[in-house]
């Protein structure tokens, strides 16, 4: 499965979602789908996106979180998916694209994943209620819609091949994105989106 | 023990008065009383970390929904925060309190709180992030109410150092 059609097949639902990407080729591949003011797209960090998400899961449990990581990512911060379960909110899903490598860097360097880490595994030992692993675009969109009903704590993993976007160029800056992603959240009435 | 109940429902206060609703934390001895006052206040959301870093990614969530955070943690879990301080809430400019208990001054018994504290005061600097120390009961209040008026204002991080005078009570 390609990291770029799975997006695809998730991007109608995202709408009414706070979507929290990690960098690189999951950014700019879902910012090529089309621009929303409610995802942020964290351009640094490695690592965090997942502790962000939990931050904005906790602060507003009426809001769906979705977090968009990344194995590389993933596995900087693994104590991450223990203070999730810790804290299992409802309203968060958390999808890892698993293309076994640091892609951004070239193909060379392939990440744990690649020799047998399991991710999903890691995260259904660390207490995360809901957990499976994908391999293909319909499996993904399907697993993806049931996580969203179920209403639970849950890490998605897609396997996907190491390929990325012909550009990474996302045309809104760090901080345009910062303060629309924050004025979005705090609109005194929050888009319900289409759902 | 010997950690100042008094001085930390001191500490606890001011940050309720800065309107303080999640709090974050990787505790250690000095921190065991603060941590306690966010676990039984049905209005504060107490979350209990691995590591540090994982405090700026959460603070920076609420922070970005709305929600008002601090981190406490020892300075040992400042070093290790080093680098989502600068990659996430100096980067994306985010205000994010950080009480720090500073381990590894004068009065320091246990060697490997050692090297920590030297080197605190100059990442914080190298780190261009404004602090004050807390030494007495009469620094707490104003100097954290002020330093999370800077922190909103400039939209950037700022520490208070939790000093062995404020946290601990030496047996004489």
């Amino acid at each position: 499965m390609k990291r770029a059609d799975a997006l695809s097949v998730i991007y109608a639902e995202l709408e009414p979602c706070v979507v929290v990407t990690i960098m690189g080729a999951v950014a700019a591949e879902l910012h090529a789908l089309g621009h929303r003011p409610n995802f942020f797209y964290l351009e640094h960090a490695m690592g965090l996106a997942s502790s962000m998400g939990l931050g904005i899961a906790l602060s507003r449990p009426e809001l769906t979180v979705v977090v968009l990581d990344g194995d590389g990512s993933i596995l900087m911060n693994l104590g991450s998916l223990t203070t999730m379960a810790r804290y299992r909110p409802p309203n968060l899903i958390h999808v890892v694209f698993d293309n076994e490598v640091l892609l951004s860097v070239g193909q060379s360097f392939t990440t744990a994943t690649a020799c047998g880490s399991d991710i999903a595994a890691m995260a259904a030992a660390a207490g995360i209620p809901r957990t499976s692993t994908v391999h293909t675009v319909e499996a993904f969109q399907q697993a993806f819609c049931e996580a969203l009903q179920a209403g639970e704590l849950t890490t998605l993993v897609a396997k996907v091949t190491a390929q990325g976007p012909t550009s990474y160029f996302i045309d809104v800056h760090m901080l345009e994105n910062r303060f629309a992603f924050q004025r979005y959240l705090t609109s005194p009435r929050p888009p319900a989106g289409s759902g | 023990m010997p950690v100042s109940t008094a001085h930390s429902q001191l500490i606890y206060t001011a940050l309720k008065q800065c309107g303080v609703r999640l709090l974050s934390a990787l505790p250690e001895t000095w921190l065991v009383h603060l941590v306690a006052l966010g676990e039984a206040d049905p209005d504060m959301t107490l979350v209990r970390l691995a590591k540090e870093e994982e405090g700026v990614g959460i603070s920076a969530g609420a922070h970005l929904a709305g929600v008002k955070s601090a981190m406490l943690m020892q300075n040992h879990g400042l070093l290790a925060s080093a680098n989502g301080i600068v990659s996430l809430a100096q980067l994306y400019r985010i205000p994010l309190l950080m009480l720090v208990s500073y381990r590894g001054e004068f009065g320091e018994e246990h060697p490997w709180q050692t090297e920590g504290g030297g080197a605190t005061e100059p990442l914080l600097q190298a780190l261009r992030i404004p602090y004050e120390r807390l030494e007495a009961p009469d620094h707490v209040a104003p100097r954290i109410l002020k330093a999370q008026a800077l922190a909103e204002a400039s939209l950037r991080p700022v520490a208070l150092l939790l000093c062995r005078d404020l946290m601990w009570e030496d047996e004489v």
